[in-house]
């Protein structure tokens, strides 16, 4: 009876959770989404504790007081541009939790099968917490961003991963539910565990930092598909549709990742892109083809502006690093009042982590419907007087559509080359994460304003108030 | 064995259908919601250290508790934090 009744809570836990999902189809009803699935959870956890009876163990809560307050803490005090790293290292933890309950099982296992489910979700689950805690470094900027190779790179990454199967095997063909130190199934386990850290640290370490959207997406769906392996182990079906729920959530995004960059998921994952970038000394100094790129002023930037009849904003991962995602908005605020309609252009890839522009920029309480998808607005750029370009680089790089011989050819783009005006605001020439020059600088229509991103749209705002 | 595969499988092709639908503007929450549900863990870890007697089960389900606890309650909160930014533009006349 009590099994049953536990039964049904999961049940009715994993009818909120799609639900809660389902309304994070609009952002008008997202909230009351997301607070669905946390009540789903919480139903979850308390009639494991009640119908279980599992409340005395002084460690249920302890474990339940620390783990509540250090994730209050880390919720609340987060700043918006931090979101990045801090969604890197909740993968992280999930996938740790995944690992270890079903290591917890290993002495309890009986027969091969049982063992295999179990190092299997051990696999996902560490490969899953290395590999987000190093993309949480190179996110807040602990370790270099850069992508980072070395020779026999791909051989090291076969060894360990032909290593990590061995153990599997070994943990398998070892008799069952024996604890001792040296037991086959403890010991494989642990010497699996050791190469299922490696091999997300391996993972993870050469790609740079332009293709973290597609590393974070790709974390979030293994901390799903990390849980529903330990749903396999547990025979708990909560956990498996959860977890392969979440596992197609972030394979979804993975995939519209690759999709905005034009490559596959395999070459993502070799990482070393654009790091020799071959820089001629002539696109050093600032030309392309004998072209040189034509500098402006912030006042006649602001005369443009303020004259225009439809600006449209294109926000990159430079607008988050001078967080001047507020600034962008008074500027707005500033041009709406004169008449000039805003709209801003997101392309899929801006930023470091799927959706990363639409936080910051909501963040600075930009309304969501001033901001429009690529497929949406690339059509609206003809009809833009000036087009606005902060941080952003390669994603409105023509070249992507007529260069062949370009590393980003076929990756869609932002139409800004064909706006009557655009203004790059940037802090110097130099490329951008593919390491090619950018014809869009160099276009006739085309002027720079160079400077920190944060201080040129400062000066703009002082600009915009004097016309 | 079979059954969860079944159960598994479904639930991935619902996940595809509901997901499909979330707008690019909404990625981030979903990526931080849908973390919070994968710690759903949290109650495979409750049971580890509440039921089983071995010291090897209850430490490293102490673990994963404090680990999968960290992983709902932040994502769950921050998700909610992120959520109630977004905004609706004034009607326009």
């Amino acid at each position: 009876m009590t099994i049953e009744l536990i039964d049904l809570a999961y049940l009715v836990a994993a009818a909120l959770f799609i639900v809660g999902l389902k309304r994070l189809q609009s952002p008008a009803t997202a909230r009351g989404g997301n607070q669905l699935a946390a009540l789903g959870m919480l139903l979850a956890v308390v009639a494991t504790l009640f119908l279980r009876e599992i409340l005395s163990p002084v460690e249920v809560i302890v474990g339940l007081g620390i783990g509540g307050l250090v994730g209050l803490l880390l919720a609340r005090r987060v700043r918006m541009t931090a979101m990045p790293e801090l969604v890197a290292a909740f993968n992280g933890f999930g996938g740790l939790a995944s690992a270890l309950v079903a290591a917890a099982e290993v002495v309890r296992a009986t027969g091969w099968s049982a063992t295999l489910t179990i190092t299997i979700s051990v696999l996902i689950g560490m490969v899953t917490f290395s590999g987000s805690f190093v993309a949480f470094g190179k996110l807040s900027g602990r370790i270099s961003g850069n992508p980072l190779s070395y020779p026999g790179q791909r051989v090291v990454m076969g060894l360990v991963t032909a290593g990590a199967i061995a153990a599997m095997v070994w943990a398998m063909a070892g008799p069952a539910a024996v604890f001792a130190p040296l037991a086959p199934s403890l010991f494989g386990v642990l010497v699996l565990t050791g190469l299922a850290l490696l091999l997300g640290i391996l993972f993870v370490l050469p790609i740079g930092g332009a293709d973290m959207p597609v590393v974070v997406a790709l974390l979030n769906s293994l901390s799903g598909l990390a849980a529903a392996a330990t749903g396999f182990v547990l025979g708990n079906t909560a956990l498996i549709v959860s977890g392969a729920l979440v596992g197609a959530s972030g394979l979804i995004l993975t995939n519209i990742m690759c999709v905005a960059m034009n490559r596959s998921l395999l070459n993502v994952l070799m990482g070393g892109f654009g790091q020799e970038s071959d820089i001629s000394a002539s696109s050093v100094a600032g030309a392309l083809d004998g072209r040189t790129a034509t500098a402006t002023t912030a006042d006649d930037t602001a005369i443009l502006l303020a004259y225009a009849q439809k600006v449209i904003i294109v926000p990159g991962y430079g607008l988050a690093v001078a967080q001047a995602q507020h600034q962008v908005r008074e500027l707005a605020d500033l041009l709406q009042e004169l008449g000039v309609e805003v709209k801003y252009a997101i392309h899929p890839v801006a930023g470091r982590m799927p959706g990363h522009m639409n936080v910051l920029l909501a963040e600075a309480n930009v309304p969501y419907d001033q901001l429009f998808e690529m497929d949406e607005i690339n059509h609206e750029f003809e009809t833009a007087d000036v087009t606005l370009v902060i941080g952003a680089n390669d994603v409105v790089n023509p070249a992507a559509r007529h260069d062949q011989a370009s590393p980003i050819y076929g990756m869609p783009i932002l139409n800004v080359d064909q706006s009557r005006a655009a203004v790059v605001l940037k802090r110097s020439m130099r490329p951008g994460y593919a390491g090619v020059q950018n014809e869009l600088f160099f276009a006739s229509r085309t002027r720079m304003l160079f400077g920190d991103a944060k201080d040129s749209v400062t000066a703009l705002i002082g600009e915009v108030k004097e016309v | 064995m079979i059954q969860y595969l079944t159960y598994f499988v479904l639930s991935m092709f619902v996940g595809r259908e509901v997901i499909s639908k979330v707008p690019q503007t909404l990625h981030t929450p979903l990526m931080s919601g849908s973390n919070a549900i994968s710690g759903i863990t949290i109650v495979g870890a409750l049971v580890a250290v509440g039921m089983t007697e071995g010291p090897w089960a209850r430490y490293l389900g102490l673990v994963a508790l404090i680990a999968a606890t960290i992983n709902v309650v932040g994502g769950f909160l921050v998700t909610d934090r992120m959520l109630q930014m977004f905004k609706r533009g004034p009607v326009k006349r």
